[in-house]
């Protein structure tokens, strides 16, 4: 699929003024400080981190951020290059929803009376794909797993009974369209890039987004 | 099948077989390893966390030299002004907390201008960090954004590998300032080192891709097509040392040829086909051209707010060919019809290999005449005033006929600092040495004296404003102690000059603090035992200037210049560049 193409499908996510949600991948070296060289090249600009995870990735010692921003396509195609940039990222990769497969988890802690009393706990596992992770006397936490509609939604649905904590992580997610970065890596241990991967593929218009 | 894990084991295992101990300490390998990569000259100043670096640096004064400057921002554009002078990598010294967040001015500097330096500065003992120590400041966060690369050393054991890593990482690619902070304890730590290796391969970074033919072949067939092609050229054909590549792509095509201030000096002011300076106070012909080329050909330049002007009227309708070895350049600020990615020392004769010989006539025509035009409005009266009053500009003219293009021209910021890229004359590349990213006043002086040290067989000029002279005139003390032969030439007009162009070209000539006072200059120098001399009348200016040129070792001469004279053509700011004012 074209950039263009993937512009005109993603069209009704887009906003009035072109942003629309994008999840960066960024594989880099585990390097302490990494994490704050990312993380000002978006606060340089005034653009705000909705979510980062940073965790290992399918190859050991290759670490794995996740960042979510509400952004335009331009904006988000030049802060990759510049995260691309620093000496200790390795490759980043970004992609609109369509065309990840992502995950959100949550956690809620209620009062075990309340919610004994009030609601039936069987509803609310079933409905809301909700497992208990722990069940106490005094209070009962639930997680959910999802994107962010479905865990918001148990929010709502938990507020009249007393929601005491509530917590979402980061989102994490998998790009639909990649091999891995196995390959990838060992074409950046080799002194000289083999022909195929010599990195310069983003210049090619008309490419998928993600291999910018 | 090998894996990644396989790999690092063997190229582990090699490193294992090359092992020549040397016993010392971490301050000693430091600086074994600053001389395996080549390193002779240090600026630096000590201080509490890093004395047992200068400790050990006592014993090494036969194969280092350091030049104790009088402030760590001098040092920082010292090391600036012989990395840029000579092409090698500048090196730094500073001590932790306040010597070390005096360099921030020349890394951002150093950063913007792509320049490579290894800076080293103390840190407080390993288990102090964190605890608020005296002298202790987190020096990795504060220069994170204005570093190529930072790292943080806690064991000696470290050393060698990040050196070799910083001095690699500086150097290659597009060239930046590199730190690293090593805690005083690594610095004392008895050890036994292996041999020093350097590095060239660090599997995170990519300082330059292998070409692609396809990017040079659609980049041919745009310019062969094309009738009226312009080249913008800047730093990067200095930085990549393809000036002769590009000097023969230019003779082969011939394509006119403007330069952004970084650029400057990677072709003689004398090439016919150099047609001057782009930007704010550019010349007239390359900005009003820049609206009606049909193909841009843009060489290792980023297409700066300065160069630009308004961005939405910027050469809208040429189709932008831009070679750069940073990627993150390319389609940043103006859309390329075609990137090409890479080392111009590589791209460039693929490039001359495919474009079609040419002359241009009538486009290089149109070159001429609005440089008539520039010549008959602005350059005659600035270079031969009629009025009582000197201008920067004759100034430049006279350094012109005495060096014949073969100085240093070193400049700090504002009105003196266009006047002398618009009108200093450059026979030769690594001559003109600016901070054109950033605009650091200050920079000025103390990046004479390390271009002094850069080019030791040149005579260097400092250019300098009354303004600028006065934020970092310690270095005088520099001078004075190592003997630098900077000439110091200050353009006093008795403002903050540029700002006060400003203030009365858009600000009704509302003079907000830019009436800026000045000490004896020429008793200031004497005060260092530097010879100095003043000039308040042109019948005395060239003799001045021959003096100054012509004396053995450092001279300061101070020319009293016209107060209210303009530096033109100008772009004001939020216009197009064809919108540019001749007067």
């Amino acid at each position: 699929m074209s950039t263009e193409d993937k512009i005109k499908y993603t069209e009704d996510t887009v906003d009035l003024e072109g942003k629309q949600e994008y999840t960066i991948t960024v594989y880099a070296e585990n390097r302490i400080g990494l994490l704050n060289r990312i993380a000002i090249i978006f606060s340089k600009r005034k653009i705000n981190i909705e979510s980062l995870n940073s965790s290992a990735s399918e190859i050991e010692g290759i670490h794995r951020f996740n960042i979510v921003i509400h952004e335009g396509y331009e904006v988000v195609r030049k802060l990759a290059r510049q995260i691309e940039k620093q000496i200790e990222v390795l490759k980043v990769y970004f992609n609109t929803n369509e065309e990840i497969i992502w995950q959100e988890l949550a956690l809620y802690k209620v009062s075990t009376d309340e919610i004994a009393e009030k609601v039936t706990v069987e509803r609310l596992l079933r409905q809301y794909g909700a497992s208990a992770v722990v069940i106490r006397k005094d209070y009962t936490v639930f997680a959910v797993t999802g994107h962010r509609e479905e865990t918001d939604a148990l929010v709502k649905a938990l507020e009249p009974y007393e929601l005491i904590e509530f917590v979402r992580s980061a989102r994490v997610a998998i790009i639909k369209d990649s091999a891995g970065f196995h390959e990838k890596l060992k074409e950046f241990e080799a002194f000289e890039p083999g022909e195929e991967l010599v990195e310069n593929e983003f210049l090619e218009k008309g490419q998928k987004i993600f291999t910018m | 099948m090998e894996t990644a894990q396989d790999t690092i084991q063997q190229n582990e295992a090699k490193a294992e077989t090359s092992k020549t101990l040397f016993k010392g300490t971490g301050s000693q390998v430091l600086l074994n390893g600053l001389i395996e990569e080549g390193v002779t000259t240090i600026f630096g100043y000590p201080g509490g966390a890093i004395m047992p670096i200068y400790d050990a640096l006592y014993d090494y004064a036969d194969k280092l030299e350091h030049i104790l400057v009088r402030h760590e921002q001098g040092g920082i554009h010292a090391a600036q002004g012989f990395a840029r002078a000579s092409g090698e990598v500048g090196v730094v010294f500073a001590t932790s907390g306040p010597g070390a967040t005096n360099l921030v001015t020349g890394l951002a500097d150093a950063q913007i201008d792509s320049t490579p330096l290894v800076c080293i500065t103390g840190q407080v003992f390993a288990h102090l960090l964190g605890t608020d120590a005296f002298q202790e400041t987190d020096v990795i966060n504060i220069t994170t954004p204005v570093t190529k690369w930072n790292y943080q050393v806690t064991d000696a054991k470290e050393i060698q590998e990040v050196l070799a890593k910083a001095f690699y990482i500086a150097k290659s690619g597009r060239p930046g300032p590199v730190l690293i902070d090593i805690t005083k304890n690594a610095q004392l730590q008895l050890e036994e080192f292996p041999e020093y290796v350097k590095c060239n391969h660090i599997r995170s970074y990519r300082p330059k891709p292998k070409v692609r033919v396809e990017y040079i072949e659609q980049a041919a067939e745009l310019i062969n097509s094309a009738k009226k092609p312009f080249i913008l050229f800047g730093q990067g054909v200095i930085l990549g040392k393809a000036e002769e590549e590009f000097k023969a792509f230019i003779n082969k095509s011939g394509i006119p040829a403007a330069w952004t201030i970084m650029g400057e000096g990677a072709i003689p002011t004398s090439h016919p086909l150099n047609v001057g300076m782009l930007g704010m106070h550019g010349n007239y012909g390359p900005n009003v051209l820049t609206n009606e080329a049909d193909v841009i050909i843009a060489i290792g330049m980023r297409f700066d707010d300065r160069v630009t002007g308004r961005l939405d009227k910027y050469a809208k309708q040429a189709k932008v060919v831009h070679l750069d070895i940073d990627p993150a350049e390319i389609d940043k600020n103006v859309k390329a019809e075609v990137g090409v990615w890479g080392d111009c020392k590589e791209t460039l004769p693929l490039l001359t290999n495919l474009v079609n010989e040419n002359k241009h006539e009538d486009w290089l025509a149109k070159f001429r005449q609005y440089n008539q035009e520039e010549i008959d409005q602005v350059i005659t009266p600035e270079l031969y005033p009629t009025g009582d009053e000197m201008t920067m500009g004759e100034v430049l003219r006279n350094i012109n006929e005495i060096c014949g293009g073969d100085a240093v021209i070193v400049t700090d910021v504002g009105q003196h600092q266009m006047v002398a890229c618009r009108y200093a004359k450059f026979n030769n590349t690594r001559s003109n040495i600016t901070s054109g990213g950033l605009g650091t006043m200050g920079f000025g002086l103390p990046a004479a004296i390390g271009a002094k040290y850069g080019a030791p067989d040149k005579t260097v000029i400092a250019i300098i404003g009354d303004g600028g002279f006065q934020m970092t005139p310690q270095e005088l003390g520099t001078i004075m102690q190592f003997g630098a032969a900077v000439k110091i030439l200050i353009l006093n007009n008795r403002f903050l000059g540029m700002v006060r162009q400003w203030q009365q070209l858009f600000h009704d000539k509302r003079y907000s603090f830019v009436n800026i006072t000045s000490p004896d200059f020429v008793a200031l120098a004497k005060s260092y035992y530097i010879e100095a001399s003043k000039v308040d009348e042109r019948a005395n200016l060239r003799q001045a200037l021959e003096t100054m040129i012509n004396h053995e070792g450092s001279y300061l001469l101070e020319v009293m210049v016209g107060r209210e004279n303009n530096v033109f053509p100008m772009v004001p700011q939020g216009m197009s560049v064809s919108e540019i004012r001749l007067k």
